[in-house]
């Protein structure tokens, strides 16, 4: 299916839609942006915003092993009113879960807003032979998920695979429909920056909606310097193309003010266009507990302790 | 791509913009005296004659601040021959360096407060003063903290002694940490100093004597007379000063070297630049972008060894410059104290009128000029990130430093090209080179005539690397065990 070398050799995409050259990047000085950028003072009116959009732009996670309806219940009557003492904070805007689990989380949302994404193609390792990941992805679609959250294949990736790579997410891509694709780099084992790069690029050629950092399930995931790597990939993009392509940041992500760090790397790099939750997702579980804390402080002066924040 | 339609009700409506709130670093940190003398001998000489030091960013009145006089610079001078004469030459290396690093431990202790001082006297950003000139000014008293005691080492057989006093006359660009880069270099190698900073940032020298008092060192050791430029030329002169280290614009230091002919003053410059910054098409393009930035906005500009032309290899010239234009789109500029400030004021009026008559022109000459949308305050001085592209070589711009947020752009075609034309200035401080080839970066350091060549970054500083120029950018080197040489004579 990958046809036409419009870019340097090993390297196959398809002529339209034209894409930015992959270039190069620089790790030294990636890391030292995106140290500065996060050494932004956000303070009062501005922090509340930040915080409030980070609740707007979360995917509500659990992807465990010993996930039940119960628990996803719970989970998602969390993501429609995640302090139900303070009608002002908004919803999240999904909550993410196995597919085995979509048909729960489906019930609970019906009607809310709050959308229901399933991650597949044999989460989180990709290791599976593509008609079994492509069969994962319709039967996420037929139990009702709005959006589907792809690995894509680094086994293939790094061994210079480029053409399964892209073939596969292209297949995916089909079999969602109108379903929102979202791309998983995991970029914890892409091992440099160029290939971060690389990546994000085949997963947009590939028709990824978003490109997202991370499983979850590795470390390193979510540093700032890999996300500002993948923004600087969909802001070329952009501006060669004109297409919006969706940023999502997941993994190790458990407090407030690395919420916050993500949301002015986004906004310095790409802009407030992409400060909504059609372009941005932040995926976490415990994060939301620590920004309603923050955002209770920041009401009440004090900081209340942690039973009065529902664990679910 | 497909939409997310969230039902209207459901959630409450999101708020559209996110405007930054100010965050202001606390002013209250550092007392600032209403008056100021001269720091001589370890006392505080009462200035006859005095001047208003103000804030750039506000026009704000700080202190009342000497304007040394011959009489002023000779007391200093006295006080310096005298420590040096009985003691501190004569002091074991072992034990400079212990005051030496309490000077470091005290700055890094109370860097917070210089920070705020440089800030408010200087008028640049916070984040710099607290991120780049503290930590770099206390890391240089570490360094040659650490050379203090082995010297005979970093000069075997060569027999190393201290040359005397040092008259040290500094500008108002880094004021603290030029102050380190000379007084920490001097006092290793066993010398007593006499230092001038710029009169339009005197305050944090005079903060610095209160450094000096807490670590204990000897009085006379260090001396620090203020005053515009007569003070400067009056410790010049003195007869009894057995070094010149000067810092500061090209035209100054020719009169100084004219001056100290035939004295037997040994004499180190380190003046002007025009640095090249030379980005190839196969460079990693947003990181040199940042470089870019870095090396022109980084301190407004007014840095010696800023990237001030931009050589922009033809085949990637269209997407660079678009990229350049919208990363000056967010650069903040506004008050230093401001924790998200990029950039700050303009360091003096002069200095502003002369930023603006430059632009002005690269206006006329037939440059292109871009600025970004930015509403500037009203008091005080400041100048907008500028951008000129369509330059010539020929242009004054291209030509002449503007010590100012101005950017030039010129294009090239080959390596040859980009050598030719970077070495086409009398100046020679510091280049750039972008590119991800590493035998490309090579071949451009070993033709490029300046003292710093830097590879994929700009700006970069590090007290165990010499710094100093070719050409009309000076003499000497600052920094590493070669910034010790200056301050040393060798009996052999």
């Amino acid at each position: 299916m990958a046809q036409a070398p419009a870019l340097p050799t090993g390297f196959e995409l398809p002529l339209e839609p034209r894409l930015p050259r992959i270039g190069a990047v620089d790790a030294v000085a990636l890391e030292e942006r995106a140290a500065s950028l996060a050494k932004r003072s956000i303070k009062k009116d501005a922090k509340v915003f930040a915080l409030e959009l980070a609740i707007r732009t979360t995917d509500l996670t659990t992807l465990e092993g010993a996930d039940t309806p119960g628990k996803v219940a719970a989970l998602s009557s969390k993501a429609i009113r995640p302090d139900p003492s303070d009608p002002g904070i908004p919803s999240c805007a999904a909550i993410c879960v196995y597919p085995n689990l979509v048909p729960a989380a489906r019930e609970r949302l019906r009607g809310t807003g709050v959308k229901v994404a399933a991650v597949a193609t044999a989460f989180p390792s990709g290791q599976y032979p593509t008609a079994i990941k492509v069969a994962d992805v319709r039967s996420a679609v037929e139990l009702g998920a709005d959006e589907i959250d792809m690995v894509i294949d680094r086994g293939a990736f790094l061994s210079g695979r480029y053409a399964k790579v892209y073939d596969e997410i292209v297949q995916v891509k089909e079999a969602c429909g109108d379903v929102h694709l979202k791309v998983i780099l995991e970029t914890g084992e892409l091992g440099t920056y160029d290939n971060v790069r690389r990546a994000t690029l085949l997963a947009i050629a590939g028709g990824a909606d978003f490109v997202k950092t991370s499983t979850g399930k590795i470390n390193p995931a979510a540093t700032l310097p890999v996300a500002l790597c993948m923004l600087e990939a969909v802001r070329d993009v952009h501006e060669e193309t004109g297409r919006r392509i969706g940023f999502k940041v997941a993994g190790g992500i458990r407090q407030a003010k690395q919420a916050v760090q993500h949301l002015v790397l986004v906004h310095e790099t790409l802009g407030p266009d992409w400060l909504t939750p059609d372009l941005y997702r932040l995926g976490a579980s415990s994060l939301l507990n620590d920004i309603l804390m923050q955002l209770r402080k920041g009401k009440t002066g004090v900081y209340q302790s942690p039973d009065y924040f529902t664990l679910d | 791509m497909s939409e997310l339609d969230r039902p209207p009700g459901a959630t409450p409506a999101a708020p559209r913009d996110w405007t930054y709130a100010p965050a202001p670093e606390s002013r209250d940190v550092v007392r600032i005296a209403e008056r100021y003398g001269h720091f001589v001998g370890g006392q505080w000489l009462e200035a006859a004659e005095t001047y208003e030091t103000i804030s750039p960013s506000s026009e704000e009145p700080l202190a009342l601040v000497g304007q040394g006089t011959e009489q002023d610079v000779d007391a200093a001078v006295g006080a310096a021959r005298s420590a040096f004469a009985n003691g501190w030459s004569a002091l074991p290396g072992s034990e400079r360096a212990k005051y030496l690093f309490r000077i470091a431990r005290i700055l890094q202790e109370r860097s917070r407060e210089l920070a705020v001082l440089e800030s408010l006297n200087g008028g640049k950003p916070i984040k710099e003063s607290r991120d780049v000139d503290l930590p770099l000014a206390a890391a240089h008293f570490f360094y040659y903290a650490g050379w203090a005691d082995k010297l005979e080492y970093a000069f075997a057989n060569r027999r190393p002694r201290p040359v005397g006093v040092a008259g040290q006359i500094i500008p108002w660009n880094f004021p603290l940490l030029m102050l380190a880069w000379k007084i920490a270099p001097a006092l290793a190698a066993g010398n007593t100093v006499v230092l001038k900073p710029s009169h339009t940032t005197p305050l944090t020298a005079l903060l610095f004597c209160d450094v000096l008092r807490q670590a204990e060192l000897p009085p006379g050791v260090v001396n620090i007379v203020t005053g515009y430029g007569s003070t400067g030329a009056a410790l010049v002169k003195h007869k009894d000063v057995d070094k010149i280290a000067f810092t500061g614009s090209t035209e100054v230091g020719k009169w100084i070297q004219s001056e100290v002919a035939g004295s037997g003053k040994r004499l180190t410059l380190e003046l002007g630049g025009k640095a090249a910054n030379i980005v190839f098409d196969d460079c990693a393009l947003d990181q040199a972008v940042e470089g870019i930035v870095n090396g022109i906005y980084f301190n407004q500009g007014e840095v010696c060894c800023a990237g001030s032309r931009l050589f922009v290899q033809e085949s990637i010239y269209e997407p660079l410059i678009a990229k350049l234009k919208r990363r000056l789109a967010t650069l903040r500029v506004g008050d230093p104290l401001d924790k998200n400030t990029d950039v700050g004021a303009i360091n003096s009026r002069e200095q502003l009128e002369k930023i603006a008559s430059l632009v002005q022109s690269g206006v006329d000459e037939g440059a292109e000029i871009y600025q970004p949308p930015c509403r500037l305050p009203e008091k005080g001085f400041w100048f907008a990130p500028t951008v000129f592209t369509n330059v010539a070589q020929s242009y004054r711009i291209a030509q002449e430093e503007i010590f100012g947020p101005v950017l030039s752009v010129l294009t090239f075609r080959t390596p040859e090209e980009a050598v030719e034309k970077a070495n086409n200035t009398p100046y020679g401080l510091s280049a750039g080179v972008w590119t991800e080839k590493g035998s490309r970066i090579l071949w451009m350091a070993q033709r490029l005539r300046a003292g710093v060549v830097w590879a994929n970054t700009f700006n970069r500083f590090d007290p165990t690397s010499p710094f100093g120029g070719y050409k009309e950018s000076g003499f000497g080197r600052e920094g590493g065990r070669h910034g010790l040489e200056g301050y040393l004579r060798f009996d052999e």
